[in-house]
This record gives structure tokens, sequence and C-alpha cells, in this order.
């Protein structure tokens, strides 16, 4: 006779999961993210060094590279393109400041019949929200640690 | 053109996306978690003042990925707060970060409104 095993505990199951799902191809995966992720990175650098060559201060090229690259990403989310490239290369269009944008535009396309304020403006939000949250509050909570290691900068206002 | 930056930052950036791609692979967790993670380790990193090194060998390698969004917000938290007391760790993180939260903003608004609604799959 032959017997299914039972599975009892939670590690079993577990191992019973990882043995059926089917494995991602790693190395593959990480070499498209890699080239697609380094790729982008390099032309925020080309943006940046023409801004310089321009005369543009530091910060500002800094902030000029985020802007052209938000803009970029969205419009090729709205031609649906951009979707396409983030199947191929995973994190690669993620991690940069592309797949944020992307984050906002595509719910947004998703949930436009929903209408224009509870769908388009609410749900803008769903991954771009947490996002800034996380951001924003460790931010605040970094400075607050900071100030407590530099006492000279307390002041109320 | 300075093309060894470019290099460097096509090097660092493509490093800073592999290690998402293996957290993804190896972690099954969903995308908005990661850039959650980025987001909060940019911004610790940029507290410690480790991310402004990485910053000045590889430009838009480090500060293009969201870690660099995180450092551009602790970074802002804390240079305000050198002017403004506790009232400045409360400005300066998204006063720093505003041209790129606002461009998204906008831009994805734009672009969701000349886009055609995707059609859902059943």
């Amino acid at each position: 006779m032959f017997f299914i095993k039972p599975i009892e505990s939670n590690e079993d199951y577990q191992k019973y999961v990882d043995e059926k799902t089917p494995n991602s191809p790693i190395w593959k995966d990480c070499f498209n993210a890699f080239w697609v992720g380094g790729l982008i990175c390099a032309i925020g650098q080309v943006i940046f060094e023409i801004c310089k060559m321009r005369g543009v201060g530091e910060t500002n090229c800094y902030a000029i590279v985020s802007i052209m690259l938000i803009f970029f990403s969205a419009f090729l989310t709205s031609l649906n393109i951009f979707n396409k490239i983030g199947k191929f290369a995973g994190a690669g269009s993620l991690i940069p400041i592309t797949g944020f944008a992307n984050s906002i535009v595509s719910p947004a396309m998703e949930y436009k019949s929903e209408g224009y304020v509870m769908g388009v403006g609410a749900k803008m939000f769903t991954v771009a929200g947490p996002v800034l949250v996380y951001g924003i509050s460790s931010s605040i909570i970094v400075g607050l640690i900071y100030l407590i290691f530099n006492m000279q900068y307390i002041s109320l206002v | 053109m300075d093309w060894f930056m470019i290099l460097k930052a096509f090097i660092v950036g493509g490093i800073i996306c592999v290690i998402g791609q293996v957290l993804i692979d190896k972690t099954k967790l969903t995308p908005a978690r990661i850039l959650v993670a980025f987001v909060t380790t940019g911004a610790i990193l940029g507290g410690l003042g480790i991310y402004k090194k990485l910053i000045d060998f590889a430009g838009c390698g480090a500060t293009v990925p969201l870690t660099g969004f995180g450092n551009l917000l602790s970074k802002g938290a804390i240079e305000s707060l050198k002017k403004d007391g506790i009232l400045g760790a409360l400005m300066g993180g998204v006063k720093s970060a505003a041209a790129g939260i606002s461009a998204a903003v906008f831009f994805g608004y734009i672009a969701s409104l000349v886009s055609k609604p995707k059609i859902k799959k059943q």
C-alpha cells in the first residue's frame, strides 16, 4: 500500500509549498534586473552631466534627473510599454524612481472607470502611499535621533 | 561628459536592483513591501551618513534607486533641523523631496487622464 504522508506541522507544509512552486530562474532574472536597472541609472547620469555642463547646481541637477525619469516612466506606462519592460526586468525597473512613478500611474489607469476622484485620485496611492508614509516617517525619526546626538540644535522655533 | 562616472552609475545602480531582484525571488515579498523596505533603508543609511559616500562615488547610480529617495528625505530633515530645530525635522524631509513627489503625482495624474482605460481581464 502506498500512503500519502499527512501534512502535520507548518514546516512540512512550507516544504511542500516550496517543492510545488516553480523556481524562477534567478540568475537570468538578476542579469536582466542588473542591466536594465543600471541602464536607467546611467541615463540619469547622462541627464545629470548635461545639466551640470549647462551650469545648473548639483542639488537641482539631481531633482531634474528624478523629474525627467518620472516623466518618461509615466509616459511609457500610459502607452502600456512600461509594464512589458517590468515583466522582463523585474526589480530592474521597479527599484529605480521609474518604478515609483509606474506604481502611481498603473493603478490610476486601471481604476479610471471608478471615477476621477475615488478612482484615479484615490487609487494612485495604493503602492506610492505606503512608500511615502514609511519614507516620511522614517526620515522624521532619523531626524529626531540625530537631534538626540546633537543637542546643540535643540530649539522649538 | 564624464564617461567613467556614467559607468559607475551603471554598475552601482545595477547592483542595487539585483539586491531587489534577489529579495523578490527568494522571499516572496510583494513589490510594495520591497519599495517600502528600500525607502526605509535609504532613510536610515542617509541618517548615518553612509549613503552620501555612495552618492559621491556613483552619482545617479545611488540617487535614482528608491534608496536615494529615502536618503533625500532624511538628509533634508537633518539639514533643516540644523536651522529650525524640531520644527525643521518635520519640514525638511518633504521639502527636499518635493520635486520628485510633485512630479510623480502630477505626471501620474496627466498620464492616467490621457491613457485609454485598460480592459480588465475577467
